[in-house]
Formats: structure tokens, C-alpha cells, sequence
């Protein structure tokens, strides 16, 4: 089997973020692989464990997203690729997927291509289900467990997981799967792993080598971010015998504070 | 000179703290309190490689260098002290002496199961009448045949009702003057018959590990498992030690940061007069002097690290770092507590069990005085390091790294 799964380097959930000039920053934070994509990381080496094949992990991203590609290649991955070039600065959802669905192709004859759910940073959500879009391959989406998995035949059953309850979807290969945090735990980098990515070369392709013509343009983007004010809360708290005499007392309030 | 971490080294150290901080650190205060050790450490620590981490690949290691060690064992002590105690009977007094002065035979039996976690070990030297003064031991070791008959009681122990295999040094020459040449070396297996154990209580600190006693009524061993030559077992102790007391002080720098980080977390939430305590200066003062010691710590440790990657002789740098980073520890630990108020005091918090903690590093692996002698030995010139027949391997990454399973040549 071919495996793909994609990647990206995020700021840590611990970060402060501020805005300064309109822009956002998370101070000296260390910055991560985005903790959905770990599942996502998972499920990869694990499908390939069981049913044999690569894991290729990719990423869009500046230089230093290759240190993600490394965790992935530590934690199992057999290869990696950055995709990176001055072109996809200021990129939105739409141009990522572009680029990656073309990662995808270049890659070629790629069976399932995992995703997390969405990046902790922008949190657009979006990423999966636009490459699976360009590539024209069914969406998996909320995928807590793959139930069944046959590459030669080429047909998969996942469970999704939905706020009415799970749901049972069968789909063909190729596909694209993104999946949430109750499919797996994720496993630690092995030390001879850690020796394997420390040692990597990590190939790099720019828009050329996806063979992009025209520069692809954003059409979402963030002329400027302010921080909402921060509001002073007090907080009172309703005391009574009862239930009911709490309850009477808190619609008191409410109604001598003009809530109600 | 080049301060930096290599990108291995921080995936070492990502990789211990996450396992430390998601799997051990949240039940931790119950098993402090319940003074027994959680039942999935040692096992969890075998599997993630982390009991072989600076052992050779071709010896059922993962091949990390010396300075991953040190990483490893700051993190594990960042979470609890019980986690670097496995890791510095296991490996630095007992894995790190056997790749140091075992045969090849015995590497491929003792060495090669405990790089992999099959085998847990541990370190017997001190008794109930000898720690400091280790030539005073009393345990003997009498020469039968092709075995020797082992006879003796070690205390302090870590390990000891856990440990497959134990480094235990007795006397084989109980008669001689010469007590420094008297003692040797044995790697005993504890199921061997004869060989019974126990578990001490009521220790003040590292309470959530496993501390005892093991006793030895003839118990014999073959010829093969005496390590290193008759009347060696002195200097090979001292030489276990160097590594032992390696992991101790990168142990406690961990103890140091864990206790400034605390400090600063609360320091930031805490109110008083109006204000976070953060912003009064004499509160700042004792996170400031935190990071001084964790920064000097760290850089002392990080240097013994480095020395033994070159295969540089490091008994002073190692003996200086244990000291120093040990008393910083305990220190720092206080000054958490107090910057924690009377909630410092209680174990709803984890300050005071990094003080009590803090408080055993002081006196096993070479208490501060003994310390404190050895580097004024050092600086009055009236210590020696003579060489030793067997070094510590240098650090070597493709000779580390190689699955093969020739032997490492021995300069």
C-alpha cells in the first residue's frame, strides 16, 4: 500500500497568543506537530503495519515545518517531504489543498491519504475535505475506527463518529481519511527511530517540481486580527436551603440586574 | 566550542518528558503516598528502550550517546526521582560497569538481556556498617573450586526485591591488610539459591520506588561471573560510581527546573496585596537563584556528559556536577515550598515531595562530604587519577549504531 499523510507544524496548545501589529504571536513558544496529526500519523504506520507498504508524511510549510516531518519519520514514517516555496506564503486552505492534492499525484499511485482533524492554529477545518475535492477521491471524514481494509480489492469501512452516534461508511480506494482522537494513542518515537529522522534528508519541492503554471492565488485573506478586550467578571455565588430556593433567589438577581 | 543539543537529542528529550509527564506523572502523588512503585514503570521504561538508551545496539541498546543519557534522566527526574533511581542502578552503575569492565562472554550473557529490559539491575556495595568507608566492607566472597561461596548482607538497595541481576562486591581476600585490593566483583543473579531480599519502609523520600535489603548465605557463583580481575572490585566500584553519579546529577538539575517551574506557575496565579506574588521582589529572588542552579547544574552535567562521549577520564567533572546539582536541589526545593506558602506544605502540591526527594540525593552515590574531600584532592594536588586497566567506551555512533553482533573492539 501507498500512505500518505499530511502534516503541520503548529505553535504548542500551552502557547500564549498574543497580536501584536495585526499579527498573531505565540512569543518564544516552542512549536509542534499540530497534536490532531498525531492521530492522523498513527493511523498511517498503523494501516501500513497491518497490510504492508510506505507512509510518506507531508507538509506545506516554511523550512522549519521539517522538524514535524522528522517526528513522523521518528514515530515511523518511512519517508518524508516538504513542500515549500515563496509562492505559497499567505496561502489559504485553498491553495494548501492545491498543493497537496499535486504532492499526492507526484507521489503517485497513493492508496489512502490520512489526515488530522484540524490544525490547532487557523483551525479552518477545511484542508481535508478541499484535497479530497482536487484529487476527486471520496471523503472519510470523523473516522474513529477503520473496521475493514482491503487493498487489492480496494474498498475500505470506517466508523465515524457523529453527535447522533457512529456511523458505518464504505467507500473505494483511493480515499481520504481524517480522523479524530478516539481512533488510537499515539506511540513515542522509538530511539532507533529518533537515529533514522536525525539523520534524514528531507527532499523539498517548490511549485515547480508540482508542476503548478500560474501562481495560485488566496482568496481568503486576514487584512488584520485585534484581540477582543478583555472583560473584568465577577463571579456571585446563589446560595439557599434548596434547589428551589436557589433557583428563586438567581431569578431574583437576574431580574434586579435587568438580565431578565 | 559548540553548546548546542543535536535535533537527536531533543527528540531523546521530547520524547522521555512525554512519557514521563502522560504516563507516570499523573498518579504519582498516590503511589508517593502509598510508598510503593507503580507496577508499570520498570516494564513501560524496558519497552520504550529507555533502559538501554546509551548501550550499544549490538548489546541490546539503542545506541544514544552518553549526553542523551543525561537528557533522559533530567526529564525523568523533572517528574519524579523514583524514575531516575531505575535508571541509575540499572544502567549507570550496573549496565554502564559491565560494558566497561565485563568480558565479551559476559556482556552477551548479563548486558545484552538488561539493554533489551529483560533483565532489571541493580548495584550491592553498600552494607548496614559501610557507606562512605567502602573498603570496610564485610561481605566475602570465598574462592571454592570453579565458584566462589558469597556471603554477606547489603542495605540501601535499590532495586532489591526487583533486580534479576545485582553487581555485588564482598571480599576475597577478607584477611589482607590491604582493604582497597582485597575486593572484587560479582555479577549475581537473584534467583540464584541462598540469595533472599527485602523491601525497607518509612524512608523519608523516594517513596514511590523500591529501596530493600539483600542477603547472601553461600551463595555460589561460577568463576564466569566474577567481573573483572580478584582485588579489582575497589576501583571498579569507584569507576560504576563515575556513571551512577552521572545520572544523579542530571537527575537533580531535572529537580531543580521542576521546581522553579512550579514556583513560577504558582507565583503567576497566587494573589496577596492585591497582586500576583510574581511581582514582589523577594519571591523573585528565589526563582531568580532557581534558574541560576538549574543553569549551572545543567552546564556541569552536560560537561561530565560530553567527556565520557570522548572517552576522557571524568571522576572530577562527574563527582563536581553530583555535588553541586544535589545541594542546589534540596535548596531549590525549600525556596519552592516557601514560595508556595503553606500549600507548599501539603501533598496536594508536589514541592514537598521534590524536598523529600531531593533530600536522599545528598547522601547516596558519594555523600557531600565525601565530595567535598575529593575535589580538594583535586585542587591541592593530592589526588591522583590513575589509569584504569578497563575506560568507559568512548562514544562512537556507527560502531554504536551497527546491528551486527561482532564485539566493540576493546582498545
Amino acid at each position: 500500500m501507498k500512505i500518505v499523510v499530511c502534516v503541520k507544524q503548529t505553535p504548542d496548545t500551552a502557547a500564549t497568543v498574543t497580536v501584536e501589529d495585526g499579527r498573531v504571536s505565540w512569543g518564544d513558544s516552542p512549536l509542534v506537530l499540530n497534536p490532531w496529526d498525531e492521530y492522523a500519523v498513527e493511523e498511517a504506520i498503523k494501516t501500513k503495519e497491518a497490510h504492508g507498504g510506505t507512509v510518506t508524511a507531508i507538509s506545506l510549510g516554511p523550512e522549519r515545518a521539517q522538524e514535524v516531518l522528522k517526528q513522523a519519520l521518528a514515530m515511523g514514517a518511512d519517508e518524508a517531504v516538504l513542500i515549500h516555496d515563496q509562492a505559497f506564503e499567505g496561502a489559504d486552505v485553498g491553495v494548501v489543498s492545491v498543493a497537496l492534492a499535486m504532492a499526492v499525484g507526484k507521489i503517485g499511485e497513493v492508496d489512502l491519504v490520512f489526515f488530522g482533524r484540524a490544525s490547532v492554529d487557523s483551525a479552518a477545518g477545511l484542508t481535508f475535505a478541499q484535497t479530497a475535492r482536487h484529487l476527486g477521491w471520496p471523503l472519510l471524514s470523523q473516522v474513529a475506527a477503520i473496521e475493514e481494509l482491503d487493498p487489492s480489492a480496494g474498498k475500505l469501512q470506517v466508523v465515524r463518529l457523529l453527535q447522533e452516534g457512529r456511523q458505518i461508511v464504505g467507500s473505494p480506494l483511493p480515499a481520504v481519511v481524517s480522523v479524530v482522537k478516539e481512533i488510537n494513542e499515539p506511540r513515542y518515537p522509538s530511539f532507533m527511530g529518533i537515529r533514522k529522522a536525525s539523520k534524514a534528508e528531507i527532499p523539498s519541492w517548490g511549485a515547480t517540481e508540482l508542476g503548478l503554471e500560474a501562481a495560485l492565488e488566496p482568496r481568503v485573506i486576514w487584512p488584520s486580527i485585534t484581540q477582543p478586550a478583555k472583560v473584568e467578571t465577577t463571579c456571585e455565588f446563589i446560595d439557599g436551603e434548596s434547589a428551589a430556593e436557589k433557583g428563586r433567589r438567581l431569578a431574583q438577581r437576574l431580574i434586579e440586574e435587568k438580565v431578565i | 566550542m559548540d553548546f548546542s543539543l543535536t535535533e537527536e537529542h531533543l527528540m531523546v528529550q521530547k520524547m522521555v518528558r512525554d512519557f514521563a509527564t502522560k504516563e507516570v506523572e499523573p498518579t504519582i502523588r498516590q503511589w508517593d503516598e502509598k510508598a510503593e512503585m507503580a507496577p508499570e514503570v520498570l516494564p513501560r521504561m524496558a519497552e520504550l528502550g529507555i533502559l538501554g538508551i546509551s548501550i550499544p545496539v549490538r548489546y541490546g541498546g539503542q545506541g544514544m550517546d552518553y549526553i542523551s543519557l543525561g537528557l533522559a534522566c533530567e526529564e525523568l527526574e523533572a517528574v519524579d526521582t523514583t524514575l531516575r533511581v531505575v535508571m541509575s542502578v540499572h544502567m549507570g552503575l550496573n549496565s554502564m560497569g559491565l560494558l566497561q569492565w565485563g568480558t565479551e562472554d559476559q556482556k552477551q550473557r548479563f548486558l545484552v538481556p538488561q539493554a533489551r529490559g529483560e533483565r532489571y539491575a541493580g548495584f550491592c556495595l553498600t552494607e548496614p556498617g559501610a557507606g562512605s568507608d567502602v573498603a570496610a566492607l564485610r561481605s566475602t566472597a570465598r574462592r571454592d573450586g570453579d565458584a566462589y561461596l558469597l556471603n554477606g548482607e547489603k542495605m540501601w538497595i535499590s532495586l532489591a526485591t526487583k533486580a534479576h541481576n545485582m553487581l555485588w562486591f564482598a571480599k576475597t581476600d577478607p584477611d589482607s591488610d590491604d582493604s582497597h585490593n582485597s575486593i572484587s566483583a560479582f555479577l549475581l543473579e537473584t534467583d540464584r539459591p541462598g540469595v533472599t531480599s527485602g523491601d525497607i519502609h518509612g524512608k523519608l523520600g523516594v517513596r514511590a520506588g523500591s529501596t530493600g535489603w539483600v542477603n547472601c548465605q553461600d551463595v555460589r557463583v561460577p568463576v564466569e561471573n566474577r567481573i573483572g580481575e580478584e582485588g579489582e572490585g575497589f576501583k571498579i566500584a569507584m569507576s560504576c560510581l563515575d556513571n551512577g553519579r552521572y545520572t544523579v546529577a542530571s537527575g537533580a538539575t531535572g529537580l531543580i527546573r521542576a521546581s522553579r517551574d512550579a514556583s513560577v506557575r504558582y507565583a503567576k496565579e497566587r494573589e496577596a496585596f492585591g497582586r500576583p506574588i510574581a511581582q514582589f521582589q523577594l519571591v523573585q529572588q528565589k526563582i531568580a537563584l532557581m534558574s541560576q542552579s538549574y543553569e549551572m547544574a545543567r552546564l556541569l552535567y552536560l560537561q561530565a556528559g560530553w567527556r565520557k562521549n570522548q572517552g576522557l577520564r571524568n571522576t572530577k567533572e562527574t563527582s563536581m556536577a553530583k555535588w553541586f546539582a544535589t545541594d542546589a536541589s534540596f535548596e531549590a526545593a525549600s525556596e519552592a515550598i516557601q514560595v508556595h506558602g503553606a500549600y507548599g506544605y501539603s501533598n496536594e502540591y508536589d514541592v514537598e515531595r521534590y524536598l523529600r526527594n531531593a533530600r536522599g540525593a545528598i547522601i547516596y552515590e558519594g555523600t557531600s562530604e565525601i565530595h567535598t574531600l575529593i575535589q580538594a584532592g583535586y585542587a591541592l594536588g593530592l589526588r591522583d587519577d590513575a589509569e584504569l586497566r578497563s575506560e568507559l567506551p568512548a562514544y562512537d555512533p556507527e560502531l554504536w549504531q551497527a546491528e551486527t553482533s561482532e564485539a566493540i573492539p576493546v582498545a
